[in-house]
């Protein structure tokens, strides 16, 4: 048998809590140059339906947070970013991104407006360094502290986490979606995750997250839900992982995501990329990103090249897999702007055999979000 | 007296009156995680020992079994192809891949007893 299996390396970073993993007895594998738990004894498939339905708690803390504070934080992010960062209301978050000049994605990201001059920008864990290279270039000339947090950080997903929260103590569990702030020193909590479900994320020292992971377990509704989960959920709620289905060769115009770009934000055009990304919005999109669901149930996997009827190349896949909740396999990808309707049918190639698809609508399964 | 012998590649097979009952051992279908795919051969298709027979694919990632030796394919289990879970509840048992008839029962010498198996896995 010819697995493809996760080598451990020397050189991958360990999570502050990785001895709370071990002793839950997780599978562990490299991912964004971190040892993460992949899976835990439950299995990919019952984690990812246990989230669905109770509450899984996942850690996160391969992801960085960025505390930004100072007279310019608010310029200086709508410099950075597509977002007009003074209209965010005191605790209010925002999907955005890192452009470069041509509009290419260089990381997509939450932000939080914690107070008047201070956000917290939450990005992903492969481009951290690059992310950090990259704001403190931008920040030149701007007044406005840049600061890296050591954080333990994590998240409880699922239909239960707000009732978890609330019996354990916790505050913020009267945030709304896509809200946050500290509740207390050291703490950042949003309302916010990455399946689709309501959820929060809380970024906190590892101390206290050691002591917060302990008291959730007093909980028999929250189970350790590793990172292939966090993949299957993700894919299903249509969510776009960074690296796969946008990277820095793949702009929001053919993404589908120029609805986290304000239109008073794109008719300033104070951001880096706005040229290029009128000069897109006004032609439209070249190719766009769709859902895909295999007619068998062989799942097709990330970088399969699509193809029409006759075999010429009409896109490729981007992130593939099987959804547990769903029942079938399902996929995202990016095909020309004519196979992009609804029920377009198209083909893979998946290790010599033609698997057909058809475009199916984002998401596989609803968001719960809890809007308040 | 059926004997079990294995593969380096995670296959077990056992052999009784000439056919080759082959399967990914229980290590195989943990490490692999739940599966939800099985791809079998074809009843008749002969298969040299190292081809690709079945592919397995579990949540995040497929994976070839390759037989082990040669043969040709008599049987399949339907089974673990309408309800791949069944190769990760008894990769052993009910969870089998496929039959095949033996060309060369020679090869046989050249797999692993369980004990020479038991100590790759670790």
């Amino acid at each position: 048998m010819g697995a493809d299996e996760n080598h451990q390396s020397q050189d991958l970073k360990s999570l502050p809590l990785e001895d709370m993993h071990k002793a839950a007895n997780a599978r562990f594998g490299g991912f964004a140059g971190w040892s993460m738990p992949i899976t835990y004894p439950l299995g990919v498939m019952k984690e990812h339906l246990h989230t669905r339905e109770k509450a899984g708690l996942f850690d996160i803390s391969h992801m960085q947070l960025f505390d930004l504070a100072g007279p310019d934080a608010v310029a200086l992010l709508s410099r950075a970013c597509p977002l007009d960062a003074g209209s965010l209301e005191t605790g209010q978050s925002k999907y955005t991104f890192f452009l470069n000049e041509q509009a290419g994605i260089l990381d997509d990201l939450i932000v939080t407006r914690l107070g008047g001059d201070h956000f917290m920008v939450v990005a992903n864990a492969g481009n951290a360094a690059a992310d950090e290279a990259h704001l403190r270039e931008v920040a030149k000339g701007f007044d406005c502290r840049i600061n890296a947090l050591d954080r333990a950080f994590l998240a409880i997903q699922g239909p239960q986490a707000a009732d978890v929260l609330r019996v354990a103590g916790i505050p913020g569990t009267e945030l709304s979606f896509l809200h946050g702030f500290e509740p207390k020193p050291g703490w950042f909590m949003s309302r916010s995750g990455y399946t689709g479900e309501d959820g929060f994320e809380i970024g906190l020292p590892a101390d206290a997250a050691r002591e917060l992971v302990a008291t959730l377990f007093a909980d028999e509704r929250v189970e350790w839900v590793g990172l292939a989960a966090r993949d299957s959920l993700r894919l299903e709620a249509g969510l776009c992982l960074h690296g796969h289905d946008i990277t820095p060769e793949i702009d929001p115009v053919d993404a589908g995501l120029t609805w986290a770009i304000a239109k008073p934000v794109r008719e300033k055009a104070g951001f880096i990329g706005a040229t290029a990304l009128l000069d897109k919005i006004a032609k439209g999109p070249r190719r766009k990103r769709v859902g895909l669901k295999p007619d068998s149930r062989q799942p097709v996997r990330s970088d399969s090249i699509l193809v029409d009827t006759a075999g010429n190349t009409v896109g490729v896949v981007t992130s593939g897999g099987f959804g547990p909740s769903a029942g079938y396999p399902v996929a995202m990808g990016y095909v020309g702007k004519d196979f992009a309707p609804i029920g377009t049918q198209v083909f893979a190639d998946v290790r010599g055999n033609r698997i057909a698809l058809h475009v199916h609508p984002l998401p596989f399964t609803p968001h719960r979000y809890h809007k308040g | 007296m059926a004997a079990t012998y294995f593969t380096e590649d995670h296959e077990w097979v056992r052999v009784e009156n000439g056919i080759a009952t082959v399967g990914i051992t229980d290590h195989a279908q943990d490490q692999l995680g739940d599966l939800v795919f099985v791809q079998l051969p074809d009843v008749g298709q002969v298969l040299a020992k190292g081809d690709a027979a079945v592919v397995v694919e579990s949540v995040k990632a497929a994976s070839d079994v390759y037989a082990p030796v040669d043969g040709e394919v008599t049987e399949v289990n339907e089974a673990a192809a309408s309800d791949p879970a069944l190769v990760n509840s008894s990769a052993t048992g009910d969870g089998w891949l496929w039959k095949m008839k033996l060309s060369d029962t020679g090869q046989l010498a050249g797999l692993l007893d369980e004990a020479g198996y038991t100590a790759i896995i670790g």
